[in-house]
C-alpha cells in the first residue's frame, strides 16, 4: 500500500545512498560517487522541485503554465544576489559596496531593491516570495478575466519571455546579459567545496521531499478536491457556489513560491543565473518532464524531472545535436504510448482505476485546441 | 413546504444574442413550494431563461427578483448558487474523476472559501447527510465507484444528488428524462415529487408524458414569451400551443 510517505522515504533513501557512497567509498572504487555526480543529482533536485510545482497546477487544477521557469529563474535570482552580496571585496574591482558589474557600469549606488539581500534569511524569504508575489498580480488578473486554456498559457508564455527582455537590460540592475556568477560562497561555506556541494545536495532533497509532502496534503485535502472539480468543469463548480478563480489563484501562488525554491538551490549549485534562464524552451521543457513522468501525481513529476534530464545530460554528451529531436520524440510518444506517463506504468491494481489522472492526450488537445 | 408569497419573480425579462432574440419580454412567477414545468419547442428561451435566473447570462432588461427582495441580475453563477439555487444541467455534469461520495461532499453545503477546504476534516453531521443522499438516490453501494463509471441514467442521479446536497431552496432542472430509460423516467417524476415536498422546483422538460407524470402547473414558451399557462390539460388545448407545436 503506497501511502504519503513512500516517495519521500524512498527519495530520501536514495540520497542518502549517493551522499554515502560519496564519503564512504575509495575514489578507487566502481561503486563511488564523484563529486561531478553529486552535482548533476543536486541540479535534477532543483529541477524535480520546478516540476512539483508544475505539476500542482497543471495536473490538478488543469491550469497549463509555459512560464514556469520565470517563477524558477526569480527564486534563482533572489539566491544570486545574495551570494553577490556575500563576495563583498573578494570581486574583480574590489569594492565591497557594490558587486563588479554595477562599477563595470559606473554606478555608485546599491539600487534599493538590492537592499535586505546581504542577508541570508532575507534572500531566503525573497527565492519564495517574490515569485509568489508576480504569480498573484499576474494570477488575479489573468483568473478574474476568466482567462483560461490555450489563452492562458499563451500569456503564461508571454510573462516568461517578457522577463527574459527585461533582465537582459544593464539597466534593470540584475547583471543584464551575463547574469550573476562567479559566487565564492554561502553562509561562509565555499561554494567550489566537494563538501558544500554534498550539503547542497542534501538539502535539495530535503526540501523536495517536504514540498512533496505539501503538495501530497493539498492535493489530498477538500481543496485538492475542488482543484480537479474545476478542471473537470469550471462552469460546473461555479454552479455549486465555488469561485474558481480564488482556488485557482491560491494554488498558483503557491506553485510559484515552490518553483522559486527550486530556482533557488539550482543556483547555489550551477554558480551562475543569467536572462536565459527565463527562456520560453525552459519552461515548456518543465511541462515535458511533468508529462513524461506522469501527470497529476507528485512522484510522477519528480521521475520525469529526474528521468528527462539524465537522458539530457547523456544525449548532450553524446549527440548533442540530437538532444532536441529527442526531447519532442519523447513527448510524442508519451502522448501516444504512455498516457498516464511512467508512473502510469507503475500504477496499476484497484487502487490506480481510481486515481485521478487526466490522459496527457487531453492536454495535448488542450494546446492544439 | 407550503409557505405564501414569491419565490422567483420575472418581469420584462429580454435577452438578445446578435439580434437573435432569446427572451423577449419574459414574465413568470414562481410561488414558494411550488413545482412548474416549462415546455416549449427548441429555442423557445427554456435554457436561456435558466442561464438567466442563475447568472450564466445577463438580461438586457428586466427584472429577476429571487425571494421578494434579492435582484439577481447583480450577481454571479457563485453568489446565486449560494443564495440557494440549484441548477442540473441537460447533459449530465458530474465530476468524473471523483468517487460518488466525492461529489456529494463537494457539493454539500458548506463554506466555500479555499482557506476552508484547505483544512475542512469531514464532520459527522456530513457523514451522516451523505448516507442520507445516498440512500435516497438509492446510491449505497455505489459510493465508492468513480462517477466515470455510472451510466448516463446513473449520473443524472447523482447529480440530482449532488443538487439535494447542496440544499437548496429553488431547484432547476433542465430535461432531466432525456436519455433515460422508461422505468428511469418513472422514477425520476417520483424523486422530483419526492424533492418538491420541501422545496421549489423548476423542470424543463420536452417529453409531453413525463410532464403529464409531473402533475403539475405548465408555462409554455414560445419564441422568449411565455404563451400559455396552467395544467397540462389546459394549455395542450391551448389553440395557440397547439399551433406552435403542430406548425413545426
Amino acid at each position: 500500500m503506497k501511502t504519503a510517505w513512500t516517495t519521500p522515504a524512498l527519495l530520501v533513501a536514495a540520497v542518502a545512498m549517493v551522499a554515502g557512497m560519496n564519503l564512504a567509498v575509495p575514489a578507487s572504487s566502481p561503486l563511488h560517487v564523484s563529486a561531478y555526480v553529486i552535482a548533476l543529482a543536486g541540479k535534477y533536485l532543483s529541477f524535480a522541485i520546478l516540476a512539483l510545482s508544475l505539476d500542482l497546477v497543471w495536473g490538478y487544477a488543469g491550469i497549463l503554465s509555459l512560464g514556469h521557469g520565470a517563477f524558477f529563474a526569480l527564486g534563482g535570482y533572489a539566491m544570486g544576489m545574495h551570494l553577490m552580496r556575500e563576495i563583498g571585496a573578494r570581486g574583480v574591482y574590489g569594492n565591497a559596496r557594490l558587486p563588479d558589474f554595477m562599477v563595470f557600469l559606473g554606478w555608485h549606488d546599491l539600487p534599493w531593491y538590492w537592499a535586505g539581500f546581504d542577508h541570508f534569511a532575507f534572500a531566503a524569504l525573497m527565492a519564495p516570495l517574490a515569485p509568489a508575489l508576480l504569480a498573484f498580480v499576474f494570477g488575479w488578473f489573468a483568473f478574474r478575466a476568466r482567462v483560461s486554456g490555450v489563452y492562458f498559457s499563451i500569456i503564461t508564455q508571454a510573462l516568461t519571455y517578457a522577463l527574459m527582455l527585461a533582465f537582459f537590460r544593464n539597466d534593470m540592475g540584475f547583471g543584464g546579459n551575463n547574469g550573476l556568477t562567479d559566487f565564492k560562497d554561502l553562509l561562509g561555506l565555499p561554494l567550489q567545496a566537494d563538501a558544500t556541494r554534498l550539503l547542497l545536495m542534501v538539502l535539495s532533497a530535503l526540501i523536495l521531499a517536504g514540498a512533496y509532502m505539501l503538495c501530497r496534503a493539498i492535493v489530498s485535502s477538500r481543496f485538492g478536491k475542488v482543484l480537479v472539480a474545476i478542471r473537470e468543469s469550471e462552469a460546473r463548480t461555479r454552479f455549486l457556489a465555488y469561485r474558481p478563480e480564488s482556488y485557482k489563484l491560491l494554488v498558483w501562488v503557491v506553485s510559484a513560491a515552490i518553483a522559486g525554491i527550486g530556482g533557488a538551490l539550482y543556483v547555489a549549485q550551477v554558480g551562475i543565473i543569467n536572462p536565459s534562464e527565463f527562456a520560453p524552451a525552459n519552461s515548456i521543457e518543465a511541462v515535458i518532464w511533468v508529462a513524461v513522468g506522469g501527470r497529476a501525481t507528485p512522484a510522477g513529476a519528480v521521475l520525469g524531472a529526474v528521468l528527462v534530464n539524465l537522458g539530457k545530460t547523456w544525449f548532450t554528451g553524446a549527440l548533442p545535436e540530437a538532444w532536441l529531436y529527442a526531447l519532442g520524440a519523447l513527448f510524442i510518444l508519451t502522448t501516444l504510448f504512455l498516457p498516464r506517463g511512467i508512473i502510469g506504468v507503475f500504477s496499476w491494481g484497484p487502487r490506480s482505476r481510481r486515481r485521478v489522472e487526466p490522459r496527457v492526450s487531453a492536454a495535448a488537445r488542450e494546446v492544439t485546441g | 413546504m407550503r409557505e405564501d408569497g414569491t419565490l422567483l419573480y420575472l418581469d420584462g425579462v429580454s435577452v438578445s444574442f446578435d439580434g437573435f432574440h432569446a427572451l423577449n419580454e419574459l414574465s413568470f412567477v414562481l410561488d414558494s413550494g411550488e413545482m412548474r414545468a416549462v415546455i416549449g419547442p427548441n429555442g423557445a428561451g427554456k435554457t436561456t431563461m435558466m442561464d438567466v435566473i442563475t447568472g450564466r447570462t445577463r438580461p438586457d432588461q428586466g427584472m429577476v427578483i429571487f425571494s421578494e427582495s434579492t435582484d439577481l441580475t447583480r450577481m454571479d453563477e457563485p453568489a446565486i448558487a449560494a443564495l440557494g439555487i440549484g441548477r442540473k444541467f441537460q447533459k449530465p455534469t458530474v465530476f468524473e474523476p471523483h468517487s460518488v461520495r466525492d461529489n456529494l461532499i463537494l457539493a454539500l453545503k458548506s463554506d466555500r472559501s479555499p482557506w476552508f477546504a484547505l483544512f475542512a476534516r469531514e464532520t459527522a453531521a456530513e457523514r451522516a447527510r451523505i448516507e442520507e443522499i445516498l440512500t435516497t438516490i438509492g446510491f449505497a453501494a455505489l459510493r465508492d465507484s468513480p462517477a466515470a463509471a455510472l451510466s448516463h441514467g446513473q449520473k443524472q442521479w447523482l447529480e440530482i444528488g449532488m443538487l439535494l446536497a447542496q440544499d437548496p431552496r429553488l431547484l432547476l432542472v433542465d430535461e432531466p428524462v432525456a436519455g433515460m430509460t422508461d422505468a428511469e423516467t418513472e422514477q425520476t417524476a417520483a424523486l422530483l415529487r419526492e424533492i418538491n415536498r420541501t422545496r421549489s422546483v423548476v423542470v424543463v422538460e420536452h417529453d409531453m408524458a413525463f410532464v403529464r407524470a409531473l402533475g403539475v402547473k405548465v408555462t409554455v414558451l414560445h419564441e422568449g414569451s411565455a404563451i400559455a399557462e396552467g395544467s397540462i390539460d389546459h394549455v395542450s388545448s391551448d389553440p395557440r400551443v397547439i399551433e406552435v407545436y403542430l406548425g413545426r
